[in-house]
């Protein structure tokens, strides 16, 4: 019997080699999507470090800004400004962010519960723009601009990230330690404050510091609710202040390269503190978790 | 979901001082959270009516026509919306082209692909390209990204390309194209973790039944992953799609402040937002600042639906998948 070597060989044939070669071929493009992700943030972390980095000087961090319309000086009341502005916000944010995932996921009936996460998500998607218009309407119209003001706007960016971390983070608290307590003969209240929520805390200290992160870079908000011509330092929340992100964006509109060198260090200071933070946070998050999960 | 948990029958009562202090406890902290949800609720609504609100003497004054109105003539207060929603559209849309493979890509990658070691450290530099503040991610646009534009990719696209309207014109270092590639930067780490989270939530059964089926990688991703997570998919694309929608400083800052409806990438444009970014500062009439904020209005409508959207497909994807969001 003659067997036909074609179809028992053990070489691939040629349907096979080209279906090979596609996956071969798909995977290499998602290992360069990947590398390409990665290339991107290295060439921006990059650029804007090897520009800063120079510019940066004892005096930077400690002079004001010059006197409008001369270049130079340095940059500590936007430093300043920026520090009073989303540390107010942090204030604002974090307790009712924690109130509003306590209720979510300890107190409200299931359908409530869903509409609520339904408005923090619609909240999280609302251009920053729109909510720094909000703020210039309501509290700047008529009374002028101040870092509190700034401030308000700031925790409305920050209310749904506090409010959606801290919310993860009780859904992992076991639930044999809610009932463990309440078996104890405690109250509701008892469990949540004294079980519940010290459980959690590590999670919704980092699930916070990504928020204040996140708020350290946004521009929108303050465009219209703080000053972009404040050049004393000023710890008074109820002054008009600078901030890194305002300062950064008009410098970068300005055509005077010292302008851009000045955007470019301010740049990295801020890429340095919001990077820096960023990782770590997530670092301790995903240990946080695993402690809790394992 | 948190585990609900009843209250505990107790046998014998409990005295009354604590009977009371617990009770006065339990409504106070229900209360207490409860009144913070509805805050955040009433927050939403006075958002949505305060942006009504500044607009309306613009909205009396043009009405729905100043959406299909052409020009912004601020010396004559002549104010139309076209252009910048054109705007809003063209970047959003190609923006999203050019993203929602990528990120596809990207979270095949970090689900199916990457070695195990490498994989955690790979997610979170993408992740920290979210990370980004838009204004400096805007300033590398204008000052590193833009120059490169400017010279070399438009130059090169017009020479080879030159024939699509797209490429038409000529080059120059702001406009559209950049804008495009730097919400392309924002979109991508966005959507690409969503799509890596709903990749890795696919059974690994359907998986290796796949494998054992004798499919390539590429076939099961092809056959079983991407089906599965499909609604998963689009509603992370429309999340991206909110937030390119919503960009306003990376976008002020790159695309050059230009007028008219043009389908060359190369010339300067302006959005919705980066138009109410740029101009609010400088507006010299009520009725400009009235007009800016009808723009606001505008892109609140826009945003509102896609992000209603996205969450309800989102919702719906993990409601069939039993749970896992």
């Amino acid at each position: 019997m003659a067997v036909d070597a074609g179809r028992y060989a053990l070489t691939l044939s040629r349907r096979t080699r080209r279906r090979k070669l596609v996956n071969l071929f798909m995977q290499a493009l998602a290992t360069l999507a990947a590398l390409a992700a990665v290339a991107v943030l290295a060439l921006v972390v990059v650029s804007v470090a090897q520009r800063g980095a120079s510019a940066l000087s004892w005096d930077f961090f400690t002079k004001n800004a010059a006197t409008f319309g001369e270049s130079g000086g340095g940059v500590a009341n936007a430093l300043v400004g920026s520090l009073v502005i989303v540390a107010l916000a942090t204030a604002i944010a974090v307790p009712v962010g924690i109130l509003i995932a306590l209720y979510v996921s300890e107190f409200a009936p299931p359908r409530v519960a869903d509409l609520a996460r339904l408005v923090l998500d619609v909240l999280n998607g609302l251009p920053s723009i729109i909510i720094g218009i909000f703020v210039f309407g309501l509290l700047v119209i008529g009374s002028g601009q101040a870092a509190w003001k700034g401030s308000f706007a700031l925790a409305i960016i920050m209310l749904p990230l506090v409010a959606r971390a801290t919310q993860e983070v009780l859904a992992l608290v076991p639930s044999t330690l809610r009932e463990g307590a309440l078996a104890l003969g405690a109250s509701r209240w008892r469990t949540v404050l004294g079980v519940v929520l010290p459980t959690s805390l590590g999670g919704i200290l980092t699930g916070t510091v990504l928020a204040v992160a996140r708020a350290a870079g946004e521009t929108a908000p303050l465009l219209f609710t703080t000053s972009i011509a404040a050049n004393a330092v000023t710890w008074d929340p109820r002054q008009p202040v600078l901030s890194i992100p305002v300062d950064i964006f008009a410098l970068s509109e300005s055509p005077d390269p010292a302008d851009h060198a000045r955007a470019w260090a301010l740049g990295f200071v801020l890429i340095s503190f919001v990077l820096v933070i960023s990782l770590t946070a997530r670092l301790l998050l995903a240990r946080y978790r695993k402690r809790l999960e394992g | 979901m948190s585990a609900r948990v009843s209250a505990v029958p107790s046998t014998q009562p409990l005295p009354n001082r604590r009977r009371l202090g617990d009770r006065l406890g339990d409504l106070g902290l229900h209360g207490l959270t409860g009144a913070a949800t509805a805050a955040a609720g009433v927050l939403l609504g006075a958002i949505a009516w305060k942006i009504f609100d500044i607009a309306s003497p613009a909205i009396s004054k043009f009405g729905f026509a100043f959406i299909t109105r052409q020009g912004w003539d601020a010396v004559h207060s002549k104010f139309g919306a076209l252009d910048l929603i054109w705007g809003t559209a063209l970047t959003s849309f190609l923006a999203l082209l050019i993203a929602t493979p990528i990120s596809i890509a990207i979270g095949l990658y970090l689900s199916e692909l990457a070695p195990r070691g490498a994989r955690t450290v790979i997610a979170s530099l993408v992740e920290l390209l979210a990370a980004i503040p838009s204004v400096v991610l805007g300033l590398w646009g204008i000052l590193v990204l833009g120059p490169f534009v400017g010279t070399d990719l438009e130059p090169w696209l017009h020479r080879h390309l030159g024939f699509i309207p797209l490429f038409d014109g000529s080059p120059q270092n702001a406009g559209i194209l950049v804008a495009v590639l730097v919400l392309t930067i924002m979109i991508v780490p966005i959507t690409s973790s969503i799509c890596r989270e709903l990749f890795l939530g696919v059974p690994t059964e359907l998986e290796q039944g796949a494998f054992a089926l004798g499919a390539t990688r590429w076939e099961m991703v092809r056959g079983v992953v991407l089906p599965y997570t499909r609604t998963g998919v689009s509603a992370a694309v429309i999340l991206g799609l909110g937030r390119a929608v919503g960009e306003a400083i990376a976008v002020t800052q790159v695309i050059g402040a230009g007028h008219g409806i043009h389908w060359s990438l190369f010339a300067t444009g302006d959005t919705l937002a980066s138009k109410i970014a740029g101009e609010y500062q400088g507006a010299a009439t009520n009725i400009q600042i009235a007009s800016l904020v009808y723009l606001a209005a505008i892109l609140l409508v826009i945003s509102l639906l896609v992000n209603l959207t996205a969450q309800f497909i989102a919702r719906r994807f993990s409601h069939e998948r039993g749970g896992g969001s």
